[in-house]
């Protein structure tokens, strides 16, 4: 058995104590009326340095931003006007002042601050419960040893989703520029996409994800339980049907949460490959957790059963799904970026000259640093090593969902800030205090699974 | 590579009281023996088919790509059609030998030779549409960048096609690499049992003096595991760099992101349907039903259903997309509701049904074990792979952007003709590979006897996990 340590339950909630009142910071310090927000700019135009150089240098009729797609096709004017174009569609067209627009997104900070927190943390329990399923329905022999592990990590799954689901639920304007009447009305584009996008639709859609993921979580969990207790064969049975419907049920909502809370925050924009990006990202950083947490407690000799073998199987994985992600990355990325398709390209535009350094530097943590570290088959088994490309990995994947929410709600007014370390910090904390606990209900060694024997036998 | 411990809920792979004896007798058996009358049969018509389909490209590149039934809308269709079928087809068998390796799938043992062969006829089925649909296949060279007299004048790497070259003939080589290296042990066994001298002279070419020691089945597993995690992200690249021929460019439908993994996924599900296809007629004409057994078939039955889960799930995306997208030209795209109801419903309705409707059948556990319907439903797969490659350029290609470039394709006896010559040579081919090679890795099998044999199943569930058996094996 497994006891949260004091000393961790501590520290994890002096984390979401911080947390809270760094969020809190985030939220009241927003500026609230225009006035302020010329102060703010007009204090960042006289320092003139450091990271106000890329506002400057884009400045306000975006001619920096239209440079890249010409300057890499040779060609003048292309991207110049469908950025101009985007730009007044955005403001002029709709009356808002450049003022204005800076002051939605500053106030719209905080929450994309925290909701980038919330679903990072979120999706690593509902990516380690993909992971679940996945090992019932294809009868893994090696893995079972760690089901008690896993149930642990997506414990976090009902809090967190509960969470995530109440920011986008009340987020509003500030992320889903289509739940603005005022806007659609204007707007020929969303309105065709009403259909979809309204709030309504939007809203059950929201509730049958989180209702669908959480029941299969519960009764997996349940039946997994009750097989180590009445050793009927029957409750594996049922696991597994359930985990093969789970699966499809999760592949269909997979791809419509990623567009309701993701896809829809630039809603002109659209790519089929989106939902399955995100995918990837949830599911490295899922197993990346595991991981780490079956090193943390075999550390405190919690897991005899989990051999070094095991510990090679996870870091696999880790390594595979991170090339899987790269690849899933740079398919989205150069398609768009080799056709060049004016509306499709706003999308890295964006991204590329705001946040270049994270865009590009989340590709060495995301896949340089896993590839190069985790090639060689005898550091897989070395503990302190799989630690250390974990740490890495999940850095970079929430520079990736960071990546996914920013530049779409705050635009080029991003910092790196107390309301981000904060939602940091707040959800590291919950999500220790949730998962310890969890891990801490049961034994933590699976019994009477019908392929328990084969797992703890396990070599290769 | 795998314990002996084996959980006794799993079904065996080897049926029968099999020793490592009768698996070389079996495995054998076709190769050592003679041809039958229905072999000739068979032999003689893909013979037929090819010789006919080769006339037909004789007769393409002596005359002019104009006797196809390509138009100047519609530039591409049967042949690129066809390729990326063929290269699709070609898939399977790496996935099979390779991803099944790295997920130490015991199954694949009695499957991966054939798969493999099937992919490398496959991917020579595929190798010949590249060349034969070029104005000037003469001048084909000219894609390769070899310092040369113009100056050296080279290619342009931006081009998906001549990503295309690379990937095809770096997949075909490290297939044919992969596929001989497993087939060392096996050519042994055969150049060991023949008492033919001609047949141990051949075998003794072919095996290169394989003799089976430990380092070298040591080194034989560490290169297999090596290719295995090679050819993987190979076998996701070719085809994701064949999807770039498509989804690279701006054609309303062909210009689309999910293209890399969906094509992928495509190619799996067509591959598998291809090796269900050939294994179900080949266990039973070459009496390999105790190692491709109703469970081989099951399984992978089930990666048919994955693959066509993903792929189903790419459709609704595309035609989601498509809508939501908000722009009209999508509207005639392969996946839209223009083309369900345009000129070309019956193909789009052809992609639906075979591929969408009729593999959900398999969701059912008796028709998944039941053989003949998998054969059914694997055939149906093959024929609405082929149209969703036809819908994604013929259709795509028929509507774009302006109207008064639309237009409709209908394919020539030529174009037909070329097809079914290259079924006809890729049968020629296999055939020839069925009597000719050990189509079972039976160095392989023998690996997994005492796991997962029947019998050694059901001595250990008499006599315990632990209890010491000695059977001649």
């Amino acid at each position: 058995m497994y006891t949260l340590p004091r000393s961790l339950k501590l520290f994890s909630i002096i984390l979401v104590i911080l947390g809270v009142l760094g969020i809190a910071y985030g939220f009241l310090t927003t500026p609230k009326t225009v006035e302020e927000v010329k102060e703010i700019m007009a204090a960042e135009a006289s320092h003139g340095e450091g990271h106000d150089e890329t506002h400057a240098a884009e400045g306000h009729d975006g001619s920096h931003e239209s440079n890249f797609v010409d300057t890499a096709r040779g060609e003048e004017g292309y991207a110049e006007r469908a950025i101009a174009h985007e730009k007044e569609a955005h403001e002029e067209a709709h009356g808002i002042s450049h003022e204005e627009h800076v002051l939605h997104q500053l106030q719209t900070r905080p929450w994309s601050a925290t909701f980038v927190a919330a679903f990072f943390f979120m999706m690593i329990a509902l990516g380690a419960l993909v992971f679940y399923a996945i090992q019932y329905a294809s009868s893994a022999g090696w893995s079972p040893v760690l089901y008690r592990v896993i149930e642990g990590v997506t414990t976090y799954l009902l809090p967190g989703s509960i969470i995530v689901f109440l920011i986008v639920v009340f987020a509003g304007t500030h992320f889903y520029p289509w739940q603005d009447h005022e806007l659609v009305a204007e707007d020929k584009i969303l309105q065709a996409k009403s259909g979809y996008l309204n709030f309504p639709f939007f809203l059950v859609r929201a509730i049958i994800y989180i209702l669908g993921w959480n029941l299969y979580r519960h009764f997996s969990r349940k039946n997994s339980l009750k097989l180590a207790e009445t050793n009927d064969i029957a409750y594996h049975q049922k696991n597994f049907k359930f985990s093969v419907f789970f699966l499809v049920f999760f592949l269909a909502t997979e791809a419509t949460m990623a567009w309701d809370w993701f896809m829809s925050m630039t809603p002109h924009w659209y790519s089929t490959l989106f939902a399955w990006y995100i995918f990837a990202t949830m599911f490295v950083s899922a197993i990346t957790v595991i991981s780490l947490t079956t090193i943390y407690l075999k550390s405190k000799g919690l897991l005899p059963f989990v051999s070094d073998r095991h510990l090679h199987d996870l870091a696999k994985f880790m390594f595979a799904f991170s090339i899987f992600w790269t690849y899933l990355w740079f398919g989205q990325f150069m398609l768009i970026w080799y056709a060049n398709i004016p509306e499709e390209v706003t999308y890295f535009i964006l991204r590329i000259q705001q946040y270049n350094v994270l865009f590009f530097g989340m590709l060495i943590l995301n896949f340089v640093f896993p590839i190069l570290m985790l090639m060689n088959s005898d550091y897989k088994r070395i503990p302190w090593f799989v630690v250390m490309a974990g740490v890495v990995i999940l850095v970079g994947h929430y520079i990736d969902v960071f990546l996914l929410v920013m530049p779409s709600t705050v635009g080029h007014n991003w910092h790196f800030g107390i309301p981000e370390i904060a939602a940091i910090l707040f959800f590291l904390g919950l999500f220790i205090f949730i998962v310890g606990t969890g891990l801490s209900r049961v034994s933590l060694q699976p019994k009477n699974d019908p392929y328990i024997k084969e797992s703890e036998n396990y070599h290769f | 590579m795998s314990s002996h411990y084996e959980a006794p809920i799993r079904e065996p792979l080897v049926i029968g009281e099999k020793s490592y004896h009768d698996i070389s007798v079996d495995v054998g058996a076709p190769v050592l023996g003679k041809a039958n009358k229905s072999w000739w049969i068979v032999f003689t018509i893909s013979l037929i088919a090819f010789l006919w389909g080769l006339g037909c490209i004789i007769y393409t590149v002596s005359t002019g790509i104009g006797v196809w039934g390509l138009n100047k809308t519609i530039g591409w269709a049967w042949d690129i059609t066809n390729f990326v079928w063929w290269v699709g087809i070609g898939h399977a068998g790496t996935l099979i030998s390779a991803v099944l390796l790295l997920f130490r799938q015991k199954w694949r043992m009695a499957v991966n030779r054939s798969a493999e062969a099937m992919t490398i006829f496959a991917v020579v089925q595929a190798g010949l549409f590249p060349i034969i649909h070029m104005g000037r296949p003469w001048l084909a060279y000219w894609v390769l960048p070899i310092p040369n007299q113009f100056g050296s004048l080279w290619v342009n790497f931006n081009s998906p096609l001549l990503w295309d070259v690379f990937a095809i003939s770096t997949y075909l080589s490290v297939s044919l690499v992969f596929w001989w290296t497993g087939l060392l042990p096996d050519f042994a066994m055969i150049r060991d049992r023949t008492t033919s001298p001609f047949q141990k002279k051949i075998y003794g070419i072919l095996s290169f003096g394989w003799s089976g020691r430990v380092k070298d089945w040591q080194r034989f597993e560490e290169v297999s595991l090596v290719l295995a995690g090679l050819a993987t992200p190979l076998v996701l690249s070719v085809h994701t760099i064949v999807s770039f021929d498509f989804a690279t460019s701006v054609v309303p439908g062909w210009h689309s992101t999910i293209y890399p993994p969906y094509f992928v996924a495509g190619a799996i599900f067509s591959g598998f349907a291809m090796v269900q296809t050939l294994l179900i007629v080949m266990r039973k004409v070459s009496n390999l039903e105790n190692y491709i057994t109703v469970l081989h078939i099951e399984y992978m039955n089930k990666v048919i259903l994955l693959t066509g889960g993903i792929v189903t799930v790419a459709y609704l995306i595309e035609y989601f997309i498509g809508w939501y997208s908000g722009v009209p030209y999508e509207n005639y795209t392969y996946l839209s509701f223009g083309a369900a109801t345009g000129p070309y419903w019956w193909a789009f309705w052809a992609l639906i049904i075979c591929n969408l409707i009729v593999p959900l059948t398999l969701w059912v556990k008796k028709l998944r074990r039941n053989i003949l319907w998998t054969f059914i439903v694997a055939f149906i797969i093959n024929i609405g792979m082929w149209f969703e490659r036809f819908d994604i350029i013929v259709i795509d290609l028929s509507k774009d952007r302006l109207t008064s470039s639309w237009t409709m394709f209908e394919p020539t006896f030529v174009d037909i003709g070329t097809f079914i010559g290259t079924i006809g040579f890729f049968f020629v081919l296999f055939l020839l590979y069925a009597r000719t090679f050990p189509v079972i890795a039976q160095a392989e099998v023998k690996t997994i006897l005492k796991s997962s044999g029947e019998q050694f199943k059901r001595l250990r569930a008499e006599h315990g996990d632990d209890h010491h058996h000695h059977v001649e094996v």
